[in-house]
């Protein structure tokens, strides 16, 4: 499994994700400065790490949607290849247009730096196939704007067609208002573009994935990687 | 010539900004703010003299770059 590592100014959870990619799929990872344009010969995956790409100016991941790269990564995607982004990465997929919708500031105005409780909606994607349907785990947010919201027809369209991979719940699984934290539209912490091979999450899982951090809850998503290119 | 580009946020979508700056004005006693949505400006410089490439430009600029449409309505202005 080869993993290409998006960088773009302003990007600093990269080394954390290559980590994560190393240890749990046993992925080889490149990291791919965001002037290039193109993607590493082999290339299986496309990861756009969290951070605060160009400083969050404009709107957060506005500027490095337009980044020269994104053009291999939609060419790459179009082809069905998988792409995975987290926190900034996800924000800069929904300005590329490569997912719906928009992540708005958090409801409460605060930058949320905390473990969030999601439930693994599906476990039949490459991405959580590492897990049960209906699994809890807990893995940790960072971000001032992660308050998903779109259309009602977009939203409609991700919860019919089962889009909604991970929900903000209580640590037992129940939804709530109160651990919904950033306000986010039916809960929604991931999802999945309409082909399943495009998902964007809020929560870092690759900063939980070694005992040494206190929960390996994000073990389970790279491992699932890692299955799914070896079978 | 001179332009204006105006990014507001559309009818119905929350502004939890706009909201504290409304709070904000409350607590210092400024009377007459029924309610308050933040937006963002940006003054361009566009070369030459033709209006009507310079709006089209900015058309553009606002639909690929300075709004997002999703949530967010734009208009263009010159201004001299």
């Amino acid at each position: 499994m080869k993993s290409a590592i998006l960088v773009f100014p302003g990007i600093n959870r990269e080394h954390d994700m290559a980590r994560a990619l190393r240890l749990c799929a046993g992925s080889d990872t490149a990291m791919v400065w965001h002037t290039e344009t193109a993607l590493p010969d082999g290339t299986d995956l496309v990861v756009l790490p969290g951070g605060f790409s160009y400083g969050d100016y404009l709107r957060c991941g506005a500027i490095a949607a337009r980044a020269p790269v994104m053009d291999a990564v939609r060419a790459f995607a179009a082809k069905g290849g998988l792409v995975l982004g987290v926190c900034n990465g996800f924000q800069i997929l929904c300005e590329a247009g490569l997912l719906p919708g928009v992540l708005m500031r958090n409801a409460g105005l605060k930058f949320i730096c905390k473990d969030a409780y999601i439930r693994v909606e599906r476990a039949d994607t490459p991405f959580t196939r590492g897990y049960n349907a209906g699994q809890v785990i807990r893995v940790p947010v960072a971000h001032g704007e992660g308050n998903y919201m779109a259309d009602s027809e977009t939203i409609a369209r991700l919860e019919g067609e089962g889009r909604i991979v991970f929900r903000y719940t209580a640590p037992d699984g129940t939804p709530s208002p109160e651990w919904n934290m950033n306000g986010s539209i039916y809960a929604i912490a991931g999802i999945l573009n309409d082909r399943g091979n495009v998902l964007g999450m809020m929560p870092h899982p690759e900063n939980h994935v070694e005992d040494l951090m206190g929960c390996t809850d994000g073990r389970g998503l790279f491992a699932g990687l890692g299955g799914h290119f070896a079978a | 010539m001179k332009a204006r580009v105006t990014v507001t946020l559309k009818q119905g979508v929350l502004d939890p900004q706009g909201k504290a700056i409304e709070g904000a004005l409350k607590s210092l006693g400024i009377d007459g703010v029924a309610s308050v949505r933040q937006g963002k400006v940006f003054d361009v410089e566009v070369p030459g003299g033709d209006r009507g490439r310079a709006e089209a430009a900015l058309k553009e600029a606002a639909e690929r770059l300075l709004a997002n449409t999703v949530i967010e309505d734009y208009r263009v202005e010159i201004v001299g």
